[in-house]
């Protein structure tokens, strides 16, 4: 098949809230390409979403209502989006990097003969080729990878949280279309779901992180981070030890590479070395302030203003400080 | 007794990499290979399951001959043997294509179990791999294990996802990729160390895996790589100088200023 053969951009998350981050992405690329934009709704409530998805800026939304889609599935949700990108061959397919997002993409770009790239976070089309440019962050944070495609469709998977939905219009025309398709039962079996233990902090969508690692010396001392969190309005985060080893706190405040990427307009790091896998959840961060008692860490370069010290004494000074300063002012 | 296949990558050392200040691209030349972070994971969780039950765990690796030093380092961990894919025509071979390389070795080596993946590189960091090799050997899979169980031929796995822990089962034959908080990889003891010397490396090119060198490579490769640029760090870098009270004074007070207080 050639790549003329190829048209429309096509968009997929099994969050809805990503889908809808995904439309609006998926929408200047198809005014771009002049062409349409096309959604999956797959699973429990498909149709309702489908309606959704028009408003919010698809022109026409495959639904898929097989028992074996109800909950995300890896197998019968490749079966069904392979399946219906082969028949109707979308240029561009975009799917949420979830961990399930990725897990599905690979899989579903390898059935098709396809390239995908991960965790793209600025996309463009070249003009005369029609191709798909992308960025991604690579070596552990260090670095962005520019890559393009030869093939179709060009599958990439786009991080939660990167592009903003559009307004809601209600009345947009568009069309739904029932996808049936033979989809095989899973062989992997779910045994049991379990909440990851959380304090419901959503420190991705935070304005202020005050963020803690090793610098710590007992489990206790988090108080210490809180009550400044609190003080500013802010909420808490740490460095992987102190999530995944020390277990201070739950995963949920992790920062970082292989957890949350944070984009607060303030980060306040105590006690955090700064290595490189920690900076590349911070890097979206307007201002970082850094407290560390090694006038040598590497956090210091990763941070706009900087304190030497003992962030035991640091902090009770930062707070007195905001209060004398802001309550005098206010 | 599991027969299983661990597929592990050598990346440079991250922590060496340097910025060329001409170009702003990134040099990974001369820098320090080490195995990939999360491979190390892998490699030890196929020990332990070996540990426990028995069988066989054989290392599959696409990368440069200069790699020796990176399968000598998983034969000492205590993998049995190794197998280095390794051709000038790999060179450039996106997710697709290194998987393809790595599914027509693994049909060579025979009737497996499980194959055991690191959940993602540290320098690609795609996390695609062990999908992509899951499609082209028709393979269930279970990414982001973070913790393995062998119940007689199935394996139960916990994975740790965005919301939870699902917990989920599948029949051998099955491919899993491991989280980095799954175990604590070992280090090798000098016995052991010199024992993997007389370990067996098979080295398999294109050719013997019977792939025609037009299918892989930069040739055979949907993805192109076009520029790799180091990150700029727009970081104003002041300090904070002075006693601790006017030190945190400053501090609230140049965060004020710049409006994120
Ligand atoms: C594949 C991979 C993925 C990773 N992903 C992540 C990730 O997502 N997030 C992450 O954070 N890390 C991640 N890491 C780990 C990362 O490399 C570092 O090991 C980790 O960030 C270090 O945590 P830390 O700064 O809390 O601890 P340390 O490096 O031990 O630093 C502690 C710092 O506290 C300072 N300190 C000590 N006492 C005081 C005091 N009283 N007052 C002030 N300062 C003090 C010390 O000077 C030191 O700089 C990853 C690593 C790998 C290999
Ligand atoms: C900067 C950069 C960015 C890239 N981005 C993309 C991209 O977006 N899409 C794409 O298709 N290709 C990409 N590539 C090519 C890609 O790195 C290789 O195809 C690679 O072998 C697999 O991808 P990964 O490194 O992301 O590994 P991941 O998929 O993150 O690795 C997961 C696991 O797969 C196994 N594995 C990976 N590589 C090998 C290997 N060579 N031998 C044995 N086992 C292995 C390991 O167990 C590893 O832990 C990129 C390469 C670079 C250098």
């Amino acid at each position: 098949m050639k790549n003329e053969e190829y048209r429309n951009v096509w968009v997929f998350s099994e969050v809805k809230e990503v889908a809808l981050e995904l439309l609006s992405l998926g929408r200047q690329l198809a005014d771009s390409l002049g062409v349409e934009l096309g959604a999956l709704a797959l699973g429990n409530g498909a149709e309702a979403q489908a309606s959704e998805y028009i408003a919010y800026g698809a022109d026409r939304v495959y639904v898929g209502q097989h028992p074996a889609l109800s909950r995300f599935s890896v197998e019968p949700y490749t079966d069904l989006i392979a399946g219906l990108a082969g028949q109707h061959r979308p240029e561009v397919l975009l799917i949420g990097a979830t961990k399930r997002g990725k897990e599905l993409a690979p899989r579903v770009a390898t059935r098709l003969g396809t390239g995908c790239a991960a965790d793209c976070i600025s996309l463009t089309i070249e003009g005369e080729s029609r191709a798909l440019q992308v960025e991604r962050v690579v070596y552990s944070g260090n670095a962005l990878a520019m890559l393009t495609y030869r093939n179709r469709p060009q599958v990439a998977t786009i991080p939660p949280g990167i592009f903003q939905r559009r307004e809601r219009e209600e009345n947009r025309p568009g069309e739904i279309i029932l996808a049936e398709l033979p989809i095989r039962e899973p062989r992997t079996r779910v045994r049991e779901v379990r909440e990851k233990e959380k304090g419901s902090v959503n420190i991705e969508a935070a304005e202020v992180v005050v963020s803690c690692g090793r610098g710590l010396n007992h489990p206790e001392d988090i108080q210490l981070i809180r009550e400044l969190a609190e003080l500013l309005g802010a909420e808490v985060g740490c460095s992987r030890p102190i999530a995944a080893d020390l277990q201070w706190l739950s995963e949920d405040h992790w920062v970082g590479l292989s957890r949350h990427k944070v984009r607060p307009k303030l980060y306040i790091a105590c006690g955090i070395s700064g290595q490189i896998q920690h900076i590349a959840g911070i890097r979206d961060a307007r201002i970082v302030l850094a407290i560390n008692q090694d006038d040598a860490a590497p956090i210091f370069q990763s941070a706009d203003y900087g304190i030497v010290g003992d962030l035991y004494q640091v902090i009770p000074a930062l707070k007195e400080a905001y209060q004398r300063i802001v309550k005098r002012e206010s | 007794m599991p027969e299983m296949i661990v597929c592990f990558k050598e990346v440079v050392d991250e922590r060496e990499l340097k910025v060329n200040p001409k170009t702003q691209e990134l040099m990974t030349e001369g820098i320090t290979r080490k195995i990939s972070d999360f491979d190390l994971n892998a490699i030890e969780e196929a020990i332990r399951i070996k540990e426990m039950h028995g069988g066989r765990a054989t290392g599959v690796i696409v990368g440069l001959p200069e790699c020796k030093p990176s399968i000598k380092k998983a034969l000492s961990m205590g993998l049995d043997r190794a197998c280095l894919l390794s051709d000038p025509a790999f060179a450039g071979s996106d997710t697709l294509t290194v998987a393809a390389i790595l599914a027509a070795a693994i049909r060579k080596l025979g009737p497996f179990d499980m194959i055991l993946c690191g959940e993602a590189s540290t320098d690609g960091f795609s996390a695609q791999l062990g999908p992509s090799l899951a499609e082209r050997l028709d393979l269930p899979q279970i990414t982001a294990a973070s913790q393995v169980t062998i119940e007689g031929n199935q394996v139960v796995a916990e994975r740790s996802l965005d919301d939870g822990i699902e917990v989920v089962e599948a029949s051998f034959p099955v491919l899993l990729s491991v989280t980095k908080e799954i175990n604590k990889p070992r280090l090798a003891t000098l016995k052991q160390i010199l024992a993997a010397s007389k370990k067996e490396v098979l080295e398999w090119k294109a050719a013997d895996l019977g792939l025609s060198t037009d299918a892989v490579g930069l040739q055979g490769s949907p993805i192109v790589l076009k520029r790799v640029a180091a990150f700029r760090m727009e970081r104003k870098n002041i300090r904070l100088e002075g006693t601790l009270a006017e030190a945190a004074e400053r501090a609230i007070r140049e965060l004020l200023r710049e409006g994120v207080l």
